[in-house]
């Protein structure tokens, strides 16, 4: 089992869903890891939440880029460790520069939230293995600055190279580029995407459409 | 001891400046009085927010008293900064809804955040993490553009503080009248969870303890907005712009976090936090409630701007700040975890046993007031009222469009038509507990995280027939509440209320306060359905005019197996019943005003008896597990309703015609109250049923196909319904 | 000492925020607004006393937080 932690960031607001969904498929509970800390010896698996870390002031993500435990973030995926950066957390690993790209506001201006339908484009990787390769799934979103974007070359790398995770099925209704949703490092141990299989993993609140994605991690 | 008034020497404190300050002749004369000697500025100040309507509730009081706000299950009623209800396994719901009209008005967006912001804080200052916020909302006429603007900005004010503090906003209402033009109302509601042994009340208590500020620095934002809150607009109000505070959502979320990292320690001995009259109301009313007396040194206090006199600080409205006192010996542990926030926290006084408010700053005293007369000898007004004399039936009316047209009228109408554009720019799912989101259910069904409970949460009133007959609109607002939370299979157990209305002065505004208590006295007590909290918002009028009376109801329930919470959606196959009886009740309603563009007659009476037998059989068999979906019958009566429940399961409806006894029209549009429509497999086995229990219950139609089919009538397709329901606020934006 | 830094989306990053000024400003009956960018702008106070100095720190800062290299780029004054 992945000894896994998750990082608290000021502003962080679903470290809690994100631990329901991670103990619920683990049968342990992750460590919460306050973002002045530096030490992340014994964990494989790092998983940096949404929220507004800092007010997303600056640039969303920004500031928590900067911080301390981000630098032991970069030497842990470095030296191999996974990553998942959800919503806030996949701006954060933006900003940081270890996943390419960037989150642009919505192309509405609006917060959106509702839930939509991802594509899993690979199912070989070590977050979705319990995904069928091409299957859509359902997943809450809730953001203002969803919108990926990167340079043509980059875009054409990350379709090229495999690197794309999932992309919004039925509408992309954040203008993201390619409809993407979700990207890999290149040795697919990061992952970022912006929408919440967390808020998906009980029938009670609507499905359990997000719930393989902890069960792939759970079975790593 | 007489202050020194040092600052601001040079204005003359009188009777002139008193009536500046909001307190008339008669108020400023019992100032005197009570400080035997003319007031500095500073005190001035204090007693002109201590007494204003916002803070002393002077016109309203003599009447909320008449509330029923005791059962077995309320642990603190109103008095608190919220009200406190046992829902079980030794948890407690805090919740409280609150008005920010005026400031919402000025600065849509700000004042709308801040709204969010103040409500929240009264709810985590007593131990609760916040788990929902919802908001009841009027407008003015939509084809004015101020309206739009309005609409846009306390929509993106209300979703970017709750988004940001990452408390799910998950219901609410919505209401288009002119009446609302120059004042919209903006109602915050806010729930929180707490351990039972675990609730912080303000009063201060210790002599010698420290009085601690915790939270953003001061500065000069919203000063008198509690006194501004109390007075209609006129032509300048553009020009109290700079008062309007703005919102940290990023900081209340570290108070929120903070606070409740300290409140797992012993140290906190009173907490209140610092909202309209910020350190006054907070230092006062934490004094006064503890019968002890405060020592506040002003140099102490964080400032974000340099020069700040006692006055300003004293009245500053900055947000996300919160007064405590604490157990000495504790004083550094706290420092350490407030800090550990990234918070200011400053010692900036001390509890005494003097019975006074002593404020310094910088070695001058500014202010000396004894409390209890600060508190007791508070203006409190018997306001002359006169009743409105009943509205009179509407009579027999004729239906010029048909079903088809006025159904596809109203479906899209701004009163009616789809909230979903509102609703898909808050964030109602995280926490990962929210089961039934907006529009999902009658209300929002929210988990307790690590139970099998939820809270069913609504908030509900009809303007409209509170303006046509108040008390019946009072009990109407009770009532919806009741039966929306009974929707969802939960037992409704409290209310707050949010009573916004005109002018109190004038004798016929009065009387509608006065009769729209009695209306939610009746009900409340009728339904066992106790007020623990509330809020008045009075003087919303604009240039003389009143807005329609809105007696703004937020209510909670509790769901004791939480995968029970029905909600609206309706399967092909499911049977249709209607609960309760259908006179064809069209006075006041959605169909007479969309239709024959008329806004008169009587509102739907409201029969209690009915209410509690009709939901009490309604609760009993949903928890029992026979009913699928359930619908309460609201705005649009009975084919509003039918639509609702198609949209939102994506299947279509064959109905029954209507009885021959009630014109078609009132039938499928009236508003007769303490109906519901449910969806269950066996129709028999429910009609028996109430048949058993005396409770009206008709088969009125099963789900399948892709159309609303009718008798006698064209097919009308899911699609065209849907397109006709989604469209207004889109449109709007588009 | 101060420095204003201001940051911009680079051109060629498609900037809604800019594109609804504009279409407001055009039904405000703006008619001669076109192209409409929306950046922001940091004041910073520095102890700093030399111009030369300030500027290399401000552009330091705003190449490591102020601005994202990604998508936007940077232009910093020095003011006394």
């Amino acid at each position: 089992m992945l000894a896994t932690g998750i990082l608290l960031f000021p502003g962080i607001n679903r470290e809690r869903d994100m631990a329901i969904a991670v103990e619920q498929s683990f049968g342990r509970a992750p460590r919460v890891i306050w973002h002045k800390e530096t030490d992340l010896s014994g964990l494989d698996l790092i998983i940096i939440p949404g929220g507004f870390s800092f007010g997303d002031y600056l640039r969303c993500g920004a500031m928590a880029a900067q911080s301390p435990v981000m630098q032991a973030v970069k030497t842990h995926a470095a030296r191999g460790g996974y990553v998942l950066g959800v919503c806030n957390g996949f701006q954060i690993l933006t900003e940081s520069g270890l996943l390419p790209g960037a989150l642009l506001r919505n192309a509405g201006l609006r917060f959106l939230s509702m839930d939509t339908t991802l594509s899993v484009e690979r199912n070989d990787t070590i977050f979705t293995s319990h995904y069928q390769k091409g299957q859509v799934f359902r997943a809450p979103m809730a953001h203002g600055d969803g919108n990926y974007t990167a340079d043509p070359a980059t875009l054409d790398r990350l379709e090229g190279e495999g690197l794309v995770a999932f992309r919004y099925a039925d509408e992309n209704r954040n203008g993201s580029a390619r409809a993407i949703a979700g990207i890999y490092s290149p040795n697919h141990r990061i992952l970022g995407l912006m929408p919440h299989p967390e808020d998906l993993v009980d029938p009670l609140m609507g499905g359990t459409d997000g719930k393989p994605l902890f069960d792939s991690l759970a079975a790593a | 001891m007489k202050p020194s008034g040092a600052e601001r020497a040079d204005i003359m404190v009188n009777a002139v400046l008193a009536k500046s300050f909001g307190l008339n002749a008669e108020e400023y004369a019992k100032v005197l009085t009570i400080m035997g000697r003319t007031p500095s500025f500073t005190e001035l100040g204090i007693f002109s927010v201590m007494w204003s309507e916002h803070c002393s509730y002077k016109s309203s009081r003599v009447w909320l008293k008449t509330l029923p706000t005791k059962a077995p299950w309320v642990i603190h009623g109103p008095g608190e900064n919220a009200g406190v209800i046992d829902i079980g396994e030794n948890l407690a719901a805090i919740f409280k809804m609150e008005s920010h009209n005026h400031p919402s008005f000025i600065e849509p967006y700000q004042g709308a955040a801040t709204g969010v912001g103040g409500i929240l804080r009264d709810v985590f200052t007593m131990g609760a993490r916040p788990i929902a916020n919802l908001n009841a909302l009027r407008f003015g006429d939509p084809k004015l553009p101020v309206t739009k603007r309005v609409v846009d900005g306390v929509v993106r004010g209300i979703g970017g503080y709750g988004n940001c503090v990452g408390v799910p906003t998950v219901g609410g209402e919505v209401n288009f009248h002119p009446a609302y033009n120059g004042n919209p109302l903006v109602n915050a509601m806010t729930v929180g969870i707490a351990a039972q042994d675990k609730i912080f009340l303000s009063a201060a208590a210790g002599i010698g303890n420290p009085v601690v500020y915790v939270g953003s620095k001061t500065g000069r934002d919203g000063i008198h907005g509690a006194t501004m809150a109390s007075t209609e607009f006129d032509a300048n109000t553009a020009e109290k712009r700079p008062t309007v505070q703005v919102g940290d959502p990023f900081t209340e979320k570290l108070l929120i976090e903070a606070c409740l990292e300290l409140m797992q320690t012993d140290a906190i001995v009173a907490i209140q936090d610092m909202g309209a009259a910020g350190l006054t109301s907070s230092s006062v009313e934490m004094a006064g409630k503890g019968g002890v007396g405060i020592e506040l040194n002003l140099d102490n206090v964080p400032q974000r701007e340099t020069g700040m006199s006692a006055y300003e600080m004293m009245l500053s409205e900055s947000q996300e700040r919160m007064l405590l006192v604490l157990k000495p010996e504790r004083s550094e542990m706290a420092r350490a975890i407030i800090e550990k926030w990234d918070l200011d926290y400053a010692i900036i006084g001390k509890i005494t046993n003097t019975g006074r408010i002593v404020i310094t700053h910088k070695g001058v005293v500014e202010a000396d007031i004894e409390l209890a007369p600060l508190s007791d000898e508070a203006p409190l007004y018997h306001r002359p009222y006169t009743s409105a004399a009943k509205p009179a039936p509407l009579g027999e009316t004729q239906d010029p469009v048909g079903f088809e047209a006025a159904l596809l009228k109203l479906m899209a109408c701004p009163d009616i038509a789809s909230r979903r554009w509102i609703f898909d720019q808050y964030d109602s799912t995280v926490g990962g507990q929210t089961i039934k989101r907006p529009a999902q259910a009658d209300a929002a069904i929210v988990r307790l995280e690590g139970t099998n409970r939820a809270l069913a949460i609504t908030t509900d009133c009809t303007p409209r027939y509170c303006a046509a007959d108040a008390e019946a609109g009072g009990a109407q607002a009770v009532a919806e509440a009741w039966r929306n939370i009974t929707a969802t299979g939960a037992l409704p157990l409290a209310v707050t209320d949010n009573m916004n209305f005109g002018n109190p002065e004038k004798p016929e505004i009065m009387g509608q306060f006065v009769d729209a208590i009695k209306g939610m006295a009746a009900a409340c007590t009728a339904l066992a359905f106790p007020v623990v909290s509330g809020n008045v918002s009075l003087y919303n009028e604009t240039e003389g005019k009143g807005i329609l009376p809105t007696p703004a109801i937020g209510a909670v329930g509790v769901i004791e197996d939480a995968s029970r919470a029905t909600g609206l959606a309706i399967a092909p196959g499911q049977q249709l019943i209607l609960i309760g009886d259908t006179k064809g009740a069209l006075g006041q309603s959605l169909w007479l005003r969309e239709i024959l563009g008329r806004e008169d007659g009587a509102p739907p009476e409201v029969n209690l008896l009915n209410e509690r037998e009709n939901g009490d059989f309604v609760r009993e068999h949903i928890l029992n597990g026979t009913v699928h979906a359930c619908h309460d019958l609201s705005d649009g009566g009975l084919a509003v309703a039918l639509v609702e429940m198609a949209l939102a399961g994506g299947t279509g409806l064959t109905l029954h015609p209507a009885p021959a006894h009630i014109p078609a029209h009132a039938y499928w549009f009236g508003e007769d109250q303490a109906r519901y429509v449910l969806a269950v497999s066996n129709p028999t086995a429910i009609l028996t049923a109430a048949h058993a229990a005396g409770i009206q219950a008709r088969h009125i139609g099963h789900a399948g196909g892709n159309n609303l089919t009718l008798t006698g009538a064209n097919p009308i397709s899911l699609t065209t319904l849907r397109d006709a329901h989604e469209g207004f606020f889109p449109n709007w934006f588009a | 000492m101060k420095a204003i830094v201001t940051v911009m989306l680079k051109d060629g990053v498609l900037d809604p925020q800019g594109k609804a000024i504009g279409h407001a400003l055009n039904n405000l009956g703006f008619a001669q607004v076109g192209d409409v960018r929306a950046g922001k702008i940091i004041e910073l106070t520095l102890s700093e006393t030399d111009p030369v100095a300030a500027k290399v720190a401000a552009e330091d800062m705003a190449q490591k937080l102020l601005a994202n290299m990604v998508i936007e780029s940077f232009k910093v004054e020095i003011s006394a």
